[in-house]
């Protein structure tokens, strides 16, 4: 494309840079700032002095470093829990055909439109029943079945990606069919799952609605709770130490986007070309 | 699906040579095997579903029919379409469904436009690729609520990098973004454009790559403009990534509920007030769970309809193209 003229281009990417850049700029600039220079109407990205004390009073306060063990935990096991069901549902998504492929995408297309505002209010109600409400294992549960659509798409196009021809040469040896999936193609989806499980790892760590419906105990908050809970009414904190515990949530999903990137795109890709 | 698996098994397979002849006869007891097989790996992932998601749908559309109430010890009547007539009548809803119209419709568009700018920038050789490409994935990667965080902070009346700027090249400085009836909804549009357009972004430039680069050199050679070698070849090529990353993010958008929620809990005065938001606090501040699934329910219909006329329309349009 040549619309523009070289240098407008250049103008143009930059003004993208600084628009998608700046916002997270400032809230690290923030977070190494002293109460008196927040305060203060001078604005400038630098900060006078570099105040890293604002790491520790984030750490340091109650709540903080809780929400983020039982983030991760919940994180963790709901991604471990999500690729263990989700890859033998996806192998089967990939290779039949006929109605069981039919309803499964079906599924996966109607779970992306039905709003979750109106499941969450059964789903409360059915956690109740089952003992799970207000606890992390409950929300557990629901991240992995929000998480499943997603990884079953990802998954079942990396599973269409392995040559048929493989595993028809492993039973022509005599393996079994669970032989097969387990020593052929499984380990050739070894960094489609990886991929999978950092995207689910960011979703349930970034998820905030389902927490906030589900879990009412302080001490089971997770960290976008404990955050959201830092700037509403009670327990107001101060912008320095607010923005230190920011950033410090944001580092892991924005670490694992990074390694994600290329596979990212290619597994979308791979799932929204075959389909 | 293009994987020619089980093909050896599917009648319209060409005739098989006669030496296969004996491995037909147990096909159908293989095909039962198979279909066995094939519910035992798939049981896992079926379970959660129908218990997790399955279920609550179905009660919840059940649950709009009923005037249960959020408490202790749940006791409640069918109630027919009572809520629905009541939310008629409810002013404050359909006020939230436009401003959530105006919200979705503007951030989707926003989104698309922008990130349509930034992918053909970014497929045009220039340098800074690297940085832009990384720079693009964090909106995406960090969580919503820190999202909010931020942009409270870029927002900020008094202390904010927004209003220092403005200041300083004369314009007025002092806008409370966040606080002030008209500039609310505007701003917090601005900041669910900044979330999503990194994911289309990236989706379109995949499919920018797809377009062989000979469509236009051909172009070119015919002395096609560039805008009309964007109408011509770059825009049909895209027109299914386009339709397809549009929809999702129709729902997407529609659905949105942390980012408002942090952001000014629908505030001030309910100029942000988005419906999902709305159904939240009828079911879980004022209690009223029938109630709020029946509005649940209409957020469905609104969603499924806006979306049926746009792929149809989507649809309508390929096929006269080709009929072209």
């Amino acid at each position: 494309m040549r619309f523009l003229a070289r240098p407008a281009r250049y103008a143009a990417l930059a003004a993208y840079i600084l628009f998608l850049g700046f916002p997270l700029l400032w809230l690290i600039s923030a977070s190494v700032k002293s109460s008196a220079e927040l305060n203060s109407l001078s604005v400038n990205l630098l900060p006078q002095q570099w105040h890293w004390d604002n790491y520790g009073q984030a750490l340091e306060r109650q709540g903080l470093v809780r929400s983020a063990w039982n983030s991760l935990v919940v994180a963790l096991t709901s991604t471990a829990l999500v690729i263990l069901i989700a890859l033998p549902a996806s192998y089967v998504l990939a290779r039949l055909r006929g109605k069981v492929r039919m309803a499964g995408v079906a599924w996966i297309l109607v779970s992306q439109v039905f709003p979750v505002v109106l499941v969450i209010l059964p789903l409360f109600l059915i956690l109740r029943t089952l003992g799970l409400s207000d606890s992390l294992a409950g929300l557990t549960l629901v991240h992995m079945t929000y998480m499943l659509p997603f990884a079953l798409w990802m998954l079942q196009g990396y599973v269409s990606a392995v040559p048929v021809e493989l595993e028809e040469a492993g039973s022509m040896d005599g393996a079994s069919r669970l032989t097969v999936l387990r020593v052929i193609v499984f380990p050739l989806l070894a960094p489609g799952i990886v991929a999978t499980a950092m995207f689910g790892f960011v979703s349930s760590w970034n998820e905030f609605f389902f927490a906030l419906v589900l879990l009412q105990s302080p001490e089971n908050y997770t960290l976008p709770i404990t955050l959201k809970m830092f700037i509403g009414g009670e327990g107001k904190v101060a912008l320095g130490p607010l923005a230190a515990g920011a950033v410090l949530a944001a580092i892991p999903s924005i670490v694992f986007f990074s390694l994600l990137r290329r596979r990212l795109t290619s597994g979308l890709m791979a799932g929204a070309v075959k389909g | 699906m293009a994987t020619p698996s089980l093909a050896t098994a599917s009648p319209a397979a060409p005739a098989p040579p006669p030496n296969r002849r004996p491995r037909r006869r147990p096909r159908s007891a293989l095909g039962r095997a198979r279909r066995r097989e094939a519910i035992a790996l798939v049981m896992p992932s079926l379970i959660p579903i129908l218990v997790l998601s399955v279920a609550p749908l179905v009660v919840g559309i059940a649950l709009a029919f009923t005037d249960a109430r959020l408490v202790r010890r749940p006791d409640y009547d069918v109630v027919g379409l009572e809520n629905f007539g009541r939310l008629a009548e409810n002013s404050l809803f359909w006020d939230s469904l436009r401003i959530g119209m105006i919200w979705t419709v503007s951030v989707t568009l926003l989104q698309l436009a922008a990130a349509m700018g930034l992918a053909l920038l970014l497929n045009s050789g220039l340098r800074l690729q690297g940085l832009t490409r990384v720079l693009a994935l964090i909106p995406w990667a960090m969580p919503p609520v820190v999202v909010a965080i931020m942009w409270q902070m870029i927002y900020s009346a008094n202390g904010g990098p927004l209003n220092a700027v403005l200041g300083s090249i004369g314009l007025p400085g002092d806008t409370n973004w966040l606080g002030d009836f008209s500039t609310a909804l505007p701003a917090v549009i601005v900041v669910g454009v900044w979330v999503g357009m990194p994911q289309t972004t990236v989706t379109l430039l995949a499919g920018l790559q797809q377009i062989p680069a000979e469509l236009h050199e051909a172009a070119a050679v015919d002395g096609a403009s560039a805008w009309r070698r964007f109408t011509a070849v770059t825009w049909p090529s895209l027109r299914p990534i386009v339709t397809s990353i549009t929809s999702l993010n129709f729902i997407w958008n529609f659905n949105s509920f942390a980012l408002v929620y942090v952001l000014t809990e629908g505030g001030p005065g309910g100029r942000t007030m988005v419906p999902v938001l709305f159904v939240y606090l009828e079911a879980f501040k004022n209690r009223n769970l029938g109630y709020a699934a029946a509005m649940g329910v209409v957020l469905v219909i609104v969603i499924v309809a806006v979306l049926a006329a746009y792929l149809r329309s989507q649809f309508r349009h390929d096929s006269t193209e080709k009929a072209r």
